[in-house]
């Protein structure tokens, strides 16, 4: 983690207002923001490690805890929800048996709700990975997953 | 003239590049693979057309270009045969492309059954022009003006199509005149705020200061907008060019994006398109010899809605918690890191650079006077032709949802129309005529917003609706100030209460103060504004909140508490489909039986009336209706086959 973390750390000036950037590139990196990593980043920029998590809690984007090898994420924006999406995020519930913000206890799925992904137009819509499914339905969604395991 | 000298060599080779294109003796393919086409499977038919064109052996250009706007009916693939006109498919799949491809470019089959529309051109082969479709008709590109047109990840083609022209021409002015012509134009804040952008500008320009900002806010977090998105994926440069303008007319060394981490590919696309102005010496120091120095930097958000406030931002852009501040003193003299900062939407930007390069009387001759130029919206929810649009404004909503969207899913009643996302209202029937602009939309209630235009029919609970946003905003208050922060709580737990059948008649008296209080006390527009779903509502649709109090009953049978579902003995086929697709398995029943819903087990998700084939799934709130208890043989006549 060390050599992966510095590779980061060379990129950004030691400053304050590279912390949201770090902390967003090691997330990528890693999965997740783990407490050797924030310990990591209060030592290179110099803040301390509350501070730290008081900006990094502050905003959705970032986790805590190891993510699944899948990440899921259904939209349950405006137009998501007038389109059904929570009944997308209800088939995910009982398909992975994970609440949303959980995570399969093999680590394979993870699964979160979000605002808006701003594929709208083709609400409900639901994201795997990095890959946009748009005009979900539940038995779509199921397949999909069922796809992946 | 130094700077046009030095940007000659640049137009030069752009416009070689691009007539290189139009007069290729190749055909041109463009796939729309922009987050909504990828949605849509553009990807897949991209891939299609790159097999079908090299198992067919053919010489042919692909292209990968932006949004069109034409979401419904996305993916779309193009087609340019060397001396045609350009014609546009649509519901393309990976079969279909690779059809297209074979009978259009091996056969000279242009395939009129499967055409949408002729993009540039005369009608032909009975194709209609792309903007005499309904859709399209009403509609003024300006903002989207090179959206699925250009290459957006080639400067060249956006500089062939008059790109960057406004930035030399505002070189060749003095920044106060600059300021005067985007005064002139009568652009207001794309944002939803509709300040006068050239007002704006001056303040800045004004403030004390040597060292000044300039911010593009891309941090689109209304759910249910994404004009932003399409613009920037579609052609950023129209944003970094007004950026430039802005740069100059204000005096900013430096800028900022802020773009939402949500969208992967406007992100991709910003920090390519910096890259390629570095390159071309459109950023740095000296910027074409002109003495101008600006550089932009990319700042992606994590994930706060509060951060599209401007003092929350500039929080986030400095690395702290992306809080609000009180206003004065406002950005213009004391913004980022104290400095005088000017902030403007993407969509201002994309303006800007248009109203520089045909002038600010050319602008203004779009909309109307007070609310001049276009607006971009996104069109979703329940109309049938979902999208990205643009109109000029003055068009009245009813003209917005019905010429433009093609009026509702499946014949249905229009219940509403909700502009603005979360900060904004929800417009009945009786408002359909007033025309869109920054003063109606407030007097009713609501506000412009950035763009977000979702629709709601019969089927949707207002009461539901008015929920689902202040859960949203609930969620996003960032706790500073109490009026935001108990107040969207206390809300919001009136209004489940109300959609779980347990209100009380004290509930909407609650709600209207609470509200009220928000909108005096809080300290910015995120909660200020919290209330307005919840207000509009109440104004526009009071009768349904009264039924949910009163009668303990959803008129739209929308919320679960108080809707059942049964399968009408005398439709139901005892076909077995309902009772196999239940994903809680609560349908009992057989072949040739009646089905019977648990209605202890049942989740209420909607599946069984929706896979249906005879209508024989009822979903009703308020009332019961008799069922067997036991599965009796079926009794309704079989369904008539073949057509009637």
């Amino acid at each position: 983690m060390a050599q992966e973390l510095e590779a980061i750390f060379q990129k950004h000036k030691r400053e304050r207002s590279s912390l949201i950037s770090v902390l967003q590139e090691v997330q990528y990196k890693l999965g997740y923001l783990s407490p050797e990593a924030i310990a990591e980043i209060a030592r290179f920029l110099k803040i301390s490690e509350s501070e730290i998590y008081g900006v990094a809690t502050f905003y959705a984007q970032f986790r805590f805890t190891r993510p699944g090898e899948h990440e899921i994420k259904v939209c349950l924006g405006t137009a998501c929800h007038v389109r059904g999406g929570e009944r997308i995020l209800e088939e995910m519930e009982r398909e992975l048996d994970i609440q949303a913000g959980g995570v399969t206890p093999d680590y394979k799925f993870s699964l979160e709700k979000v605002a808006c992904f701003g594929s709208c137009a083709l609400a409900p819509v639901m994201v795997v990975g990095k890959e946009v499914h748009g005009r979900m339905d539940p038995n779509r969604a199921k397949k999909i997953i069922r796809a992946l395991r | 003239m130094k700077a046009e000298e030095a940007f000659a060599p640049l137009k030069q080779r752009a416009l070689a590049e691009w007539q290189g294109l139009q007069e290729s003796s190749r055909p041109l393919i463009l796939v729309g693979t922009a987050t909504c086409g990828q949605a849509a499977g553009a990807q897949a038919v991209l891939e299609a057309v790159r097999e079908a064109t090299g198992r067919l052996g053919l010489e042919a250009d692909i292209m990968e270009v932006g949004c069109i706007g034409l979401c419904y009916i996305e993916p779309l693939l193009d087609i340019v045969k060397p001396g045609r006109p350009r014609i546009s498919y649509s519901n393309m799949t990976p079969k279909l492309a690779a059809q297209v491809i074979e009978d259009y470019l091996v056969r000279d089959n242009p395939r009129p059954d499967l055409a949408l529309a002729i993009v540039d051109g005369e009608a032909m082969d009975g194709i209609p022009r792309l903007f005499d479709l309904p859709m399209l008709k009403p509609q003024v590109r300006i903002v989207l003006r090179n959206c699925g047109y250009i290459d957006p990840k080639n400067i060249y083609h956006y500089i062939a199509r008059g790109g960057y022209s406004g930035f030399l021409r505002a070189l060749s002015m003095p920044p106060k005149e600059v300021i005067d012509e985007m005064k002139k134009s009568g652009l207001r804040g794309r944002g939803g705020a509709g300040f006068p952008t050239g007002q704006k500008w001056e303040f800045c320009r004004n403030a004390l200061g040597d060292e000044k900002y300039i911010i593009c806010n891309a941090d689109e977090g209304d759910p249910g907008a994404f004009m932003n998105r399409s613009l920037l994926e579609g052609d950023p440069h129209s944003v970094l060019e007004g950026m430039l303008i802005g740069a100059y007319a204000i005096g900013a060394s430096e800028g900022y994006i802020y773009c939402r981490a949500e969208y992967p590919l406007a992100v991709d696309r910003i920090t390519l398109a910096i890259h390629q102005m570095e390159e071309c010496g459109l950023l740095g120091d000296d910027i074409l010899g002109s003495g101008l120095s600006f550089r932009l930097k990319l700042r992606q958000g994590a994930g706060a809605f509060v951060c599209g406030e401007e003092t929350a931002l500039m929080a986030s852009v400095e690395g702290r918690r992306g809080m609000p501040r009180p206003k004065p003193p406002f950005p213009a003299n004391s913004g980022l890191w104290a400095k005088p900062t000017n902030i403007n939407n993407v969509e201002t930007w994309g303006n800007t650079s248009i109203i520089l390069q045909k002038g600010a009387d050319w602008y203004a001759s779009f909309g109307v006077p007070g609310n001049t130029g276009t607006k971009t919206f996104s069109l979703v929810g329940k109309v049938v032709r979902t999208g990205l649009i643009e109109v000029p404004l003055g068009l009245t909503l009813r003209q917005i949802i019905y010429d433009v969207g093609g009026g509702i899913v499946g014949g249905k009643a229009f219940k509403a129309v909700q502009t603005g996302g979360p900060s904004g209202g929800c417009l009945p029937a009786s408002l359909l005529d007033r025309p869109v602009n920054y003063e109606t939309l407030a007097a009713a209630g609501s506000i412009m917003g950035s763009g977000g235009m979702v629709t709601a029919d019969e089927d949707t609970c207002m009461v539901d609706l008015a929920r689902f946003f202040l859960s949203f905003t609930y969620r996003e208050s960032c706790g500073k100030c109490p009026p935001c922060r108990v107040g969207t709580r206390q809300m919001l737990h009136i209004l489940e209460r109300i959609t779980r059948g347990q209100g009380e008649a004290q509930d909407l008296d609650h709600l209207q103060e609470i509200g009220q209080t928000m909108i005096q006390g809080s300290l910015c527009a995120l909660g200020g504004t919290a209330p307005n779903p919840v207000l509009t509502t109440l104004r526009y649709f009071r009768d349904e909140y009264e039924a949910h109090i009163l009668e303990r009953r959803c008129p739209a049978a929308a919320c679960k508490e108080l809707t059942q579902y049964y399968i009408l003995a005398d439709k139901c086929q005892g076909c077995l489909i309902c009772l196999r697709a239940c994903p809680v398995q609560c349908i009992r029943g057989d072949k040739r039986l009646v089905h019977i819903i648990d209605q202890e087990r049942c989740t209420k998700c909607s599946t069984c009336l929706q896979v249906c084939p005879f209508d024989a799934v009822a979903r009703v709130s308020g009332k019961a209706i008799e069922v067997p208890s036991e599965t009796i043989p079926v009794t309704a006549p079989p369904p008539r086959r073949g057509g009637g």
